[in-house]
């Protein structure tokens, strides 16, 4: 994740103090790792220096940095241009799990016990990101189902791979 | 997709759609089939009794064209009935008497002497080993048969014999002797003329029977409707458009009734060959007396095709078929009852004018009977979905589990659940529109004949006769084996003048027992005379001392008007009925009082007593009855006589009746079974859940009752309606027979119970378990 | 949640229809307040667990024991009265009574075990209001969306407080946003009465809203926590 994007974006709305905009962050988009101060300090000087920000005013005592920042016109194209920009699609193709699966046929070992165990694994997190999503607001439900989702088609895998093992034990031993 | 494209390809569905398809499509052809089987049939049977009509009128003897005197193309025909085990045979002596004399219909030559032609049906009787007493009793030998044209229908048993005794009896005695002389049989103008008020009772039992069929065909062409929807809608997601899936069902429903009209024509003809075979009463005809008129059967060809393709598109019509499904109207129009009110209305108004038209033998314009009586029962068509919908409406859902469920369903869909019922109601109002009429004419036209069959069982009209042949004759019937009693009276008639006299007087003869059987006799001993009283009103005061004649001259016939005085000691007796029925008059006299008088002719019948246990003892008697005198017709005493007209009428329409509720009990479990299958998902979950079968039953059960109930509660009304409007139409009082009116509509009620229960197992199959595996 | 011993349990269930067997050995359990998903592929038997586990069909061998009750000697009349007094039932479509109301619907289990119409529809009225679909009462089936209607089912099958729930594939008919809300309201309200649920489904996301699922493959079905008390 572009974490320069994303504050330029946070900033679109109105000035705010760099403190402003990694408590805003961490509510939004940092769900599981908070930003370090450090680093909001250091993507705002690369902002600057590009020309995506200007310093909107200082205020005098508190903190050490107490820098008002507002986004450009340049700085509103940039994070328009990084939302039209498509992100390119992760293919997962060499899936860890793949790997076990062959192997474990390879070897001889039955590859319906790993995928059980694997089905349960999952479920397991899914079961606690379902709880969570009970108990979160908006944006807890939406990132607790993009894992669902993707959780989801591991799963969606794992049942095809099931139903197809007596094929790929003839392929794989061949 | 053109028009003609998409007729063919839904007939292409209806013959070719796979399993589903044609099963559909039988049950709509076997159901139309059977409707317009039934149509021809009735189409057909005014023809096939006027064709009936025809041939009786050509054989029998016309009124018209008798010649007085004799000629070489002159005929005498003697009147020889009998029955033979209780059935009836016609039966003609001839006698030519010239080479000229007209042969009978069918006949080819005139039997001589001790001989006769024979009708097919009393040959085989005659040839069976059954039928050796009634080869006693006709003992000529057979020389022909006699032929289609000369026979009303091919069961009749019907002879003609030669005789030779017939010229010298008609010389002997005149036109008593019922001996007639005929010159010609091509009678016209003679034709029996059949009762107005029986011709409207045909034209009513028409109408009430062919309503139920086109009720009956407008169902059968629903068969299957809901997945016929279904299949639209599958034609729709691959591109016809609302306009094309309406041609296309119209296909299938052209297609099934084109079919249904093929199987139709084939039932008819089946059945025809075995109309032969068939006896309604005396009623029988050649199966190719039925035969529709080319009109009606064109006619019938036309309609049906098109009703079904109209009650397609009607049905259609509350139905939008979308590509993903069929949407039906989720809020139905409510019915209004205006217009469903103006068809009984105008057929109160076509009958009304028709009022008292009956009573002094006037005729009914037939257009209008039919229209207005046919108006009157799409009333029950037309209000019956409007009462059940009126009703249910505001019935509610308080009660039971089932009573809640059935309640639901009708609100629901009342419509089909009126359409369910139609055909019963419209059946069961004509049925109780007649029946009204049936009671109140029944007892004009079953007499009872006030005959006491328990005094005696037959009567043996003997003729005039000496005492000597008299008393050969009784002596003949009391040997005869299985007659346990006889009683003879004899009869006269004397004159107040030796010739032309103006005023007669009865007068009867027999012993004080055999008198006993016509009187209170107070006292009796031979010798001794009484006076009926009470009988039928003898216009001659007879005084004692009056002198009166026995056999007076009169006309052409030259008589020995032998002189009797009235005795002083004349008394009254009161009269009762003799064994037959008949109430003496005049004078009763003991064979002491009026010796001499027996050298005239005086007519002698003889009551017999049989013994019951012996079945062959009345065929017996008429044969000892024919060897005495084939020309006199002796017969079994009943003490109620219908006329034959009216048992036909009767008989036919109990049959027509019991069809048509076969023929609308059997859609009625088409429907519901198609309703149920329909369900079985749902059956299956409510099962899944505890449903108990019972209120599953019960609810099926109310479900049925409660249309049933209202159709049959508008039927009997407007049944009492039409049926009182026929009444004052025939100039008879309105009055209503409870008893047979319940009975009709209970037995409109009992069908529907009965294909209720019958759809009880299937319902329970559906609610085991299976339906609930998803597909 | 976890409490006693288990509620309902089924071991070496076999069942055929016709020549192949539906269920094969079969073994389940669950507790009083669990919710157990059944998964497996489409075709292996999970339905026919289900209607063996509820006594709606009886299995060729094996044992169903109910609160210690054994299913398959129980008569029919038995087993129908404990699916209307101590079962609840969701199926995927096709279950509510097309010709009455919503709330007639949901009240129909209650009158079926001789409750009066006011009380039962009262009582019906309450779980629908639950479900967030008491304004739907006087609807038909017919007029109201699939989310909504399958919301109905869930609150019939719990107006009798039933002590097990068995749902096949209850959102199979729905899209994932309102299969999710009924699956929410389901597990909620029956966590809540600590109703243990029988949850028939091949969606791991619906199989998520459960504490446990057992695998049911070819007609056989392990279950873990039956082995381990083994």
């Amino acid at each position: 994740m572009s974490i320069g994007h994303t504050l330029l974006g946070l900033l679109e709305s109105g000035p705010r103090h760099g403190y402003d905009l990694k408590r805003a962050f961490d509510e939004r988009f940092g769900h599981d790792r908070p930003l370090h101060y450090g680093q909001v300090y250091a993507t705002m000087s690369r902002l600057l220096k590009n020309g995506l920000v200007e310093v909107d005013g200082i205020e005098a005592g508190g903190g050490p940095e107490r820098k008002r920042y507002a986004i450009t016109a340049a700085g509103v194209t940039d994070v328009e241009k990084w939302l039209e920009q498509p992100e390119k699609p992760d293919p997962y193709l060499q899936s860890t799990l793949y790997t076990k699966v062959v192997l474990a046929l390879l070897t001889g070992r039955g590859a319906s016990d790993l995928l059980d165990a694997q089905r349960a694994e999952h479920l397991r997190l899914m079961r606690t990101l379902t709880e969570r999503k009970r108990h979160g607001d908006l944006s807890d439900q939406l990132i607790c189902d993009h894992a669902l989702f993707h959780l989801e088609a591991d799963l969606r895998w794992l049942e095809l791979t099931a139903a197809r093992l007596d094929q790929l034990t003839a392929e794989v031993r061949a | 997709m053109s028009r003609l494209s998409a007729l063919v390809l839904g007939a292409r569905f209806a013959l070719f759609g796979g399993r589903e398809g044609w099963t559909r499509t039988l049950l709509t052809a076997v159901g139309v089939g059977l409707g317009v089987a039934l149509l021809l049939a009735t189409t057909a049977i005014p023809g096939a009794l006027s064709e009936r009509a025809a041939r009786n009128t050509a054989r029998e003897v016309p009124t018209a064209g008798v010649g007085a005197g004799s000629g070489a193309d002159t005929l005498l025909i003697g009147l020889a009935e009998t029955s033979y085990q209780g059935k009836w045979i016609r039966g003609r002596l001839l006698q030519p008497e010239g080479p000229e004399a007209p042969v009978p219909p069918g006949v080819t030559a005139l039997p001589g002497k001790s001989e006769m032609v024979v009708s097919p049906a009393l040959k085989s009787v005659l040839d069976s080993p059954g039928g050796a007493l009634l080869r006693e009793r006709l003992p000529y030998r057979v020389t022909g048969t006699i032929k289609d044209a000369g026979l009303l229908g091919p069961r009749e048993m019907a002879y003609y014999a030669g005789s030779d005794t017939l010229a010298s009896r008609k010389a002997a005695s005149g036109d008593r002797s019922g001996i007639t002389r005929v010159k010609a049989f091509d009678s016209q103008g003679a034709q029996q003329k059949i009762d107005p008020v029986l011709a409207l009772l045909i034209v009513i039992i028409f109408v009430v029977l062919l309503m139920p069929v086109a009720v009956f065909i407008a169902a059968a062409v629903r068969f299957g409707g809901e997945r016929r929807d279904r299949r639209l809608a599958a034609l729709r997601l691959v591109g016809a458009d609302r306009r094309g899936a309406r041609r296309i069902a119209a296909g299938e429903a052209l297609a099934g009734s084109v079919l249904g009209l093929a199987l139709g024509t084939a039932f008819f003809l089946m059945g025809r060959q075995f109309v032969g075979d068939i006896s309604v009463g005396d009623l029988n005809v050649f199966p190719r007396d039925v035969d529709p008129s080319p009109l009606l059967a064109m006619l019938v060809a036309l309609a049906v095709p098109s009703a079904a393709v109209g009650v397609t598109l009607l049905a259609l019509r509350g139905v939008v078929i979308e590509p993903l499904g069929v949407v039906r109207a989720s809020t139905p129009r409510r019915r209004r009852m205006w217009w469903r009110l103006l068809p009984p209305l105008a057929g109160l108004g076509m009958l009304a004018p028709l009022m008292g038209r009956g009573r002094d033998h006037g005729t009914f314009n037939q257009v209008q009977v039919v229209s207005g009586a046919a108006l009157l029962l799409i009333g029950v068509t037309a209000l019956l979905p409007w009462l059940v919908e009126a009703v249910v409406r505001r019935l509610g859902s308080g009660g039971g589990v089932s009573w809640q469920l059935a309640v639901r369903r009708l609100q629901m869909s009342s419509g089909t659940a009126a359409r369910l019922t139609n055909g019963i109601a419209v059946a069961v109002a004509g049925a109780i529109a007649l029946q009204m009429l049936f009671s109140a004419l029944e007892a004009e036209y079953v007499k009872r004949t006030g005959a006491d069959t328990s005094r005696a069982q037959m009567e043996v009209p003997m003729g005039h006769l000496t005492p000597v042949e008299k008393s050969r004759q009784i002596r003949t019937l009391q040997e005869t084996k299985g007659v346990t009693g006889t009683t003879t009276l004899g009869s006269a008639e004397l004159g107040d003048r030796p010739r032309d006299p103006s005023l007669p007087t009865d007068m009867t003869i027999g012993s004080c027992t055999e008198l006993s059987e016509v009187a209170e006799l107070p006292s009796c001993q031979d010798g001794d005379v009484f006076l009926a009283q009470g009988g039928a009103s003898s216009s001659n005061p007879v005084r004692s001392g009056a002198k009166l004649y026995f056999d007076p001259s009169l006309d052409d016939h030259k008589g020995i008007a032998l002189p009797w005085t009235v005795p002083a000691n004349i008394r009254d007796a009161q009269t009762r009925p003799d064994p037959a029925g008949a109430h003496r008059s005049g004078i009763l006299a003991t064979p002491g009082a009026v010796a001499n008088a027996m050298r005239t002719p005086v007519f002698y019948t003889t009551y017999v007593q049989l013994d019951p246990h012996d079945g062959q003892a009345q065929d017996r008697v008429l044969n000892a009855a024919a060897a005495n005198d084939p020309l006199e017709r002796a017969r079994v005493l009943r003490e109620y006589g219908t006329t034959h007209q009216f048992a036909n009428v009767r008989d036919g329409l109990y049959i027509g009746a019991t069809a048509v509720l076969i023929l609308i009990g059997a859609s009625l479990l088409v429907s519901m079974l198609e309703q149920l299958r329909d369900r079985k998902k749902l059956l299956s979950a409510l099962v899944a859940f505890g449903t108990r079968r019972t209120t599953l039953s019960w609810s099926v059960l109310w479900q049925t009752t409660v249309p049933v109930m209202l159709g049959l509660a508008l039927a009997t009304g407007i049944g009492l309606v039409l049926g009182a409007v026929l009444l004052r139409m025939t100039g008879r009082p309105v009055t209503v027979d409870w008893l047979p009116v319940a009975a009709t509509a209970g037995m409109g009620g009992g069908v529907v119970l009965l294909v209720t229960a019958l759809s009880l197992p299937p319902l329970w199959r559906l609610m085991r378990p299976d339906g609930l595996r998803t597909e | 949640m976890m409490s006693g011993g288990p509620l309902l349990v089924a071991r070496e269930l076999r069942k055929s229809y016709g020549p192949t067997p539906a269920l094969d050995g079969a073994e389940f359990s669950v507790r009083t307040g669990e919710v157990v998903a059944v998964m497996g592929p489409s075709g292996s038997g999970k339905s026919t667990l289900l209607h063996c586990l509820a006594g709606i069909v009886t299995p060729d061998s094996g044992t169903v024991t109910y609160d210690g009750r054994g299913l398959s000697a129980m008569p029919d009349a038995e087993r129908s009265a404990l699916r209307r007094t101590e079962f609840g039932f969701i199926f995927q479509f096709g279950q509510l009574v097309p010709e009455l109301t919503c709330v007639e619907n949901v009240a129909l289990p209650l009158r079926l075990t001789g409750v009066k119409r006011r009380e039962a529809e009262r009582t019906a009225l309450h779980w629908m209001d639950r479900l967030e679909v008491a304004d739907l009462g006087p609807k038909r089936p017919g007029e109201v969306s699939g989310g909504q209607g399958q919301r109905v089912a869930v609150a019939r099958s719990l107006v009798t407080s039933p002590r097990v729930i068995f749902a096949d594939e209850p959102t199979g008919a729905l899209d994932s946003f309102n299969g999710e809300r009924v699956m929410t309201l389901l597990t909620e309200a029956a966590r809540s009465s600590n109703t243990a649920v029988v949850l028939v489904t091949h969606e791991v996301r619906v199989a998520a809203y459960s504490d446990r699922e057992v695998v049911v493959r070819d007609g056989k079905a392990r279950d873990m926590t039956l082995e381990r008390t083994k």
